[in-house]
């Protein structure tokens, strides 16, 4: 069983605006055990959001948290992160949040290869509006915008944060709670840019509309669909087709911002 | 105060200077004409003296970084011009509902939209009072000259940090691009983030305080900040009668303190009976037309504001008072005059002198609707 330390949560706060069977607090649980397998003092952590179901998260964790506005999570904690280098910063946003509003943001964060954690909740719709698709709806599913099916492509994160400049990134879904968890740590410890898809089930503004039954289904969907990258390797793209690739996809140092800009600020001492 | 050697300077980059010396050690901006000197000022000197500077990809995310560098516990600020000031509007108002220091310059240029990037105005004065949504409260200064744009500076900088307020300082293309030679202070009143004296159940929002001192995250107090409207530990609360008691705040602690915050001079005001209101580079037309009237034997005069908002209400209404009319030129279509004529409420007439078209406002301009007025009000 998977235990939550509840001197990271704020009690008091509880419960939370989550509907029943709603995958956030699995991903919302999942850093807040990374959080403790880090070490981290609750002062030097600061935990962003922008705006959505999933930024919501923020309000219940016992550390600095910052609840921002639409899209611009990543931009808040970049002014955060270089002024104060010493926190811990983890971006929650939500897949509107974080690849549609602030799309511009999200990439830009990733070029400067910024000591950011982006923890994205990725749950395939516009949770808290009502169910609008967003840029992560898989293409031919439905939303209240899209109520005949979207047209439009989904992004794939991964492919975007590598390409991008993220130095590293993986993902994994609400029924792979350890993996998001161990991701997280490995996000924390990569000292650059570092991205983490939580695939989440929203049985409200997604799983209804699309007929993917309720919250068991929703999971039993993901795992049954997930394929960890070292066998997808091997696998064809035929194979492949409307599976989640889960695990690691890349984790490789560059020249982290704030350090390079600190090693100006050293020579000009000088 | 001891003075500097005397300097050619330009407005822009007395802002700078400002910054620099009110202890501003954050700057986040995106380039943008007329204001870009500012950023490229704050890029070349921040670093030197240990402060950070980041070229965002767009203002919103510069305001964004702004507001979160000033929780981190900086002073920090951010330069910009007519779109891109539009673009920081949301982004405003979270700082003025979560009541984080910061100072936006906007160097106003010819607008609507990319409009004229070389030219000034004064169009954006109320853009500056509600171009971000919904009620809430803001201070905007307006300097008229290289040295005001320096002082301004300071001031916009410690006001905030008083007042856990964001500030607007407005300059426009002709304060911002002007040479002038100045002396400035080497050291000026600088005020520091408050600190609490107690930090015992600290509360980021008290409702029985007009300002909190505000602790940066990582400073021992973990709490929560909010866009939302939220209770007094910062957590979200959308009780209707909190949300009231926290507006009610919100404005009390800027109109509560307007002495404090209004700045203006006067010029040949006291038999005037006709009195040029200004503000911005317009008042520097405005002072020579003023001068030429006196000269030619008409009671003119002048009364210039370095605060926009709050707006100098006690100050228009005894002019309004006392004078038959009031001019006010305007780099716009007419923008802070609804202001005067709401406070004369019809005591003098009020009459704009108006070009919205790039060019500024010249002194003869002024003087013939000065004039005017004086022979209507002698006929
Ligand atoms: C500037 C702005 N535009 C639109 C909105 C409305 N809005 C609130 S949340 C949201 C989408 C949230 O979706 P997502 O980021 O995927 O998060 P989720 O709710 O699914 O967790 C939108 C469009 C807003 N708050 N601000
Ligand atoms: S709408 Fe979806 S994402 Fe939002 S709380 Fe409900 S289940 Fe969760």
């Amino acid at each position: 069983m998977l235990q939550i330390n509840v001197e990271n949560l704020r009690m008091q706060k509880l419960p939370h605006i989550w509907c029943p069977g709603c995958g956030n607090g699995i991903a919302l649980s999942a850093l807040t055990r990374a959080i403790d397998k880090l070490g981290y003092d609750h002062d030097e952590v600061a935990i962003v959001s922008g705006i959505g179901c999933s930024s919501r998260s923020p309000g219940y964790l016992n550390f600095n948290t910052l609840h921002t506005t639409h899209g611009r999570a990543i931009a808040f904690a970049t002014g955060l992160k270089i002024f104060k280098p010493k926190m811990k910063v983890f971006i929650v946003t939500g897949d509107g949040d974080c690849t549609a509003i602030g799309g511009n943001h999200f990439i830009h964060a990733a070029r400067r290869n910024i000591d950011l954690n982006v923890i994205l909740f990725n749950n395939n719709i516009y949770g808290m509006t009502g169910g609008q698709a967003s840029p992560m709806t898989p293409f031919g599913r439905t939303a209240t915008t899209a109520p005949y099916g979207t047209v439009e492509r989904n992004f794939d994160i991964m492919e975007l944060a590598k390409a991008a400049g993220a130095t590293f990134c993986g993902r994994a879904t609400a029924a792979h709670p350890r993996l998001i968890e161990s991701l997280i740590v490995k996000a924390a410890q990569n000292k650059g840019f570092s991205v983490v898809e939580a695939m989440l089930p929203c049985p409200i503004g997604f799983g209804r509309r699309n007929k993917l039954g309720g919250p068991v289904e929703m999971m039993k969907y993901l795992e049954e669909n997930s394929v960890r990258v070292q066998k997808a390797q091997k696998m064809s793209e035929e194979e492949l087709k409307g599976k989640f690739v889960i695990g690691e996809f890349y984790n490789k140092p560059a020249p982290e911002y704030i350090e390079e800009y600190d090693k100006i600020i050293a020579k000009l001492k000088k | 105060m001891s003075q500097v050697k005397t300097k050619l300077m330009q407005g822009n980059e007395a802002c700078a200077a400002g910054a620099l010396a009110a202890g501003v050690c954050f700057f986040a901006g995106y380039p943008i004409t007329p204001s870009t000197e500012i950023a490229e000022q704050m890029a070349l000197h921040l670093p030197r003296v240990g402060g950070k500077f980041i070229q965002m990809e767009d203002e919103i995310g510069a305001m964004a970084a702004v507001i979160g560098a000033s929780i981190a516990g900086a002073k920090a600020l951010t330069a910009t011009s007519g779109p891109g000031f539009s673009l920081k509007q949301e982004n405003l108002g979270y700082a003025a509902l979560t009541e984080i220091p910061c100072v936006v310059v906007d160097v106003q240029r010819l607008g609507p939209s990319t409009g004229n990037p070389t030219a000034p105005s004064q169009g954006d004065v109320m853009q500056a009072r509600w171009g971000t949504h919904g009620d809430h409260p803001i201070v905007a200064f307006s300097p008229s000259s290289v040295k005001e744009a320096f002082e301004l500076t300071v001031k916009a900088v410690n006001v905030s940090e008083k007042y856990r307020t964001p500030v607007v300082l407005l300059l426009d293309e002709i304060v911002g691009h002007m040479r002038e030679n100045v002396s400035l202070p080497d050291k000026v009143e600088v005020v520091e983030r408050m600190k609490p004296a107690n930090r015992e159940n600290y509360l980021p929002y008290k409702l029985d305080q007009e300002v909190t001192p505000l602790i940066p995250f990582g400073e021992g107090e973990y709490y929560h900040i909010t866009g939302l409207f939220h209770d007094e530990s910062g957590f979200p609360n959308l009780v209707p009668e909190l949300v009231t008691k926290k507006m009610d705040r919100l404005m009390a602690k800027i109109n509560n303190h307007k002495d404090d915050l209004i700045i203006t001079d006067e010029y040949a005001l006291e038999d005037a009976e006709v009195v040029v209101f200004t503000y911005g580079a317009s008042s520097r037309s405005a002072r020579r037309a003023v001068k030429e009237a006196r000269a030619q034997g008409l009671r003119v005069g002048m009364l210039r504001t370095a605060t926009i908002w709050p707006f100098p209400e006690e100050k228009v209404k005894a002019v309004a008072e006392q004078a038959k009319a009031i001019v006010v030129p305007e780099m716009n279509m007419g923008q802070l005059i609804y202001e005067v004529e709401r406070v004369a409420k019809g005591e003098a007439d009020v009459v704009g002198v108006n070009r919205y078209n790039g060019e500024i406002i010249t002194p003869e301009e002024i003087l013939q609707k000065v004039k005017g007025l004086m022979n209507g009000a002698t006929n």
